[in-house]
């Protein structure tokens, strides 16, 4: 307990603190700061375009990796997990490489709202598809069978009887996405060029408040992310219980 | 049969337009000048000294880590206590924190100027932030809660059957735990070592802030990636990735190794 304090506890709590140090005042002064209010903005709405993609690509994938068979299917399951071990500066690297200035298929998304989907795509990959994954492994063949020869089409089975049951791990998985890429910084470092107002990510502008010692500025911000990932993360948790007592 | 077909084709393509191609253009990029100067851009003193200093992080932060993780997990799952619950969810917290905010909070707290024990710190001498104390603190922050959250559903798994059947023959506390409960929870351990491993390694954000980014000082792997990137030093930065990707290509061969064991038990 002492070793959490003093290494996440403490710390934390000292951001809290100076962020209201000025007052409640100076605190709302720095949040609706015209540059804060456009980082907050951007990082929120690039999150909920990624938890959607990510909910139907990732359950596209983890079907796919489940009930498909293919050469490569082993190394396609392992290589999933990848974003999560390469460092973020890496991946934001990466993505500059293809989807960069130098791009070998000429596609430029650098310096682009765009680039931000674009990186936290990338480093939010795994959650979905993890989470889905083993529950269409344990999901029970029988059921959609039993739709199937009672003349349901293959649309209506996945719809009716499949997609219910995997609706909370898509959304605990979404939620998990939604937290990390709210707080992403290392990809987005390099690739997304970090021009106020228009691509620059909370997290990069607290960056940017540190860097010019503006610690009061920065632990506002600071705050929003945390309470944002917290009340996210609680709310997920809700709902993706709630789906799950729904379905029982 | 035709719809599998597309749905495959849709699955792999997003992969491999988001996570297979880049990647190897990594690779690609890095050996473009051949492979003697990538290997000279990684083996310069700078990055020498970057890549020293990462494995400094990770022989510091991993084994504290673990050791913590273990015993917060036998808290957690084995003893009754008021606060228990707060503390399983406050062990989750690294995770719902951006690095950047967990690089603010710790110069907030050590910082020479703005921190709380900062100028107590620094009378005896002791400098946390823009050294390496403060970028080991930032390292074990954002790695915490790994070998945790890996451990604690072995030991729920395993129950306290094999524990007590120690105990009653007479070992003790300390003996229990050596003979009995960390050889059954070995491979959840081990796994959660990887995972905290390659956070550590990989780490930016956090230490990005309390670093200062003193070139051939305090200046980790990834800050190395960073900074040739910025000074147009492509080769560099490239060469410097790969060598980080290939280290997180060898966690996942570990992960894929160690998993079937954990499953096992």
């Amino acid at each position: 307990m002492a070793y959490l304090s003093i290494v996440a506890l403490i710390p934390l709590a000292a951001v809290v603190v100076r962020s209201t140090e000025g007052g409640l005042d100076a605190f709302w002064t720095a949040v609706t700061n015209d540059q804060a209010v456009a980082a907050l903005r951007l990082t929120l709405t690039a999150s909920l375009i990624v938890v959607v993609v990510n909910a139907v690509a990732g359950t596209l994938i983890a079907w796919v990796l489940v009930r498909d068979e293919f050469r490569g299917r082993s190394v396609v399951n392992s290589l999933i997990d990848l974003p999560f071990a390469l460092p973020t500066i890496v991946a934001g690297l990466t993505l500059l490489a293809f989807y960069g200035p130098d791009s070998p298929i000429g596609v430029n998304l650098a310096f682009t709202e765009v680039s931000v989907v674009l990186a936290l795509l990338f480093v939010t990959l795994p959650f979905v598809v993890r989470a889905v994954q083993p529950v269409l492994l344990e999901l029970d063949r029988e059921m959609e069978e039993a739709a199937e020869s009672l003349g349901a089409g293959k649309r209506t089975a996945f719809l009716r009887i499949i997609l219910p049951n995997l609706l909370p791990a898509i959304i605990a998985g979404g939620g998990l996405a939604f937290a990390r890429a709210v707080g992403e910084f290392g990809s987005l470092v390099l690739i997304t060029g970090n021009i106020p107002f228009e691509t620059q990510a909370a997290s990069v502008f607290i960056f940017s408040q540190v860097e010019s010692d503006n610690p009061i500025g920065a632990s506002a911000v600071s705050v929003v992310l945390l309470v944002v990932a917290l009340v996210v993360l609680l709310f997920f948790g809700w709902l993706s219980k709630k789906a799950l007592r729904h379905e029982e | 049969m035709r719809n599998r077909l597309i749905l495959r084709f849709l699955a792999l393509g997003y992969l491999a337009l988001l996570l297979g191609i880049p990647v190897a253009l990594v690779f690609v990029n890095a050996l473009q000048d051949g492979v003697a100067a990538a290997w000279e851009a990684v083996t310069t003193p700078e990055a020498q000294h970057a890549f020293y200093l990462t494995m400094v992080m990770v022989a510091v932060a991993v084994p504290l880590n673990t050791i913590f993780g273990v015993l917060c997990a036998l808290a957690i799952v084995r003893q009754r206590f008021r606060g228990r619950a707060l503390l399983n969810a406050m062990v989750d917290l690294p995770f719902a924190v951006s690095p950047v905010v967990v690089g603010l909070s710790l110069l907030l707290v050590y910082g020479r100027r703005d921190g709380w024990v900062g100028e107590w710190l620094a009378e005896w001498g002791i400098q946390v932030i823009f050294s390496t104390p403060g970028m080991i603190l930032a390292t074990m922050f954002i790695s915490l809660p790994f070998v945790v959250r890996e451990v604690i559903p072995v030991l729920r798994e395993i129950g306290t059957e094999q524990e007590q059947a120690a105990a009653t023959l007479g070992a003790g506390g300390f003996q229990t735990f050596f003979r009995v409960t960390l050889p059954a929870i070995r491979w959840g351990v081990a796994y959660g070592v990887v995972l905290t491993t390659a956070r550590a390694l990989g780490e930016f954000g956090a230490v990005s802030v309390v670093s200062g980014k003193l070139s051939g000082r305090t200046e980790t792997a990834t800050l190395f990636v960073e900074n040739r990137f910025q000074r147009f030093d492509e080769t560099g930065a490239y060469a410097a990735s790969l060598v980080l990707a290939l280290l997180a290509l060898a966690t996942l061969l570990a992960m894929n190794l160690i998993k079937p064991k954990e499953a096992q038990g």
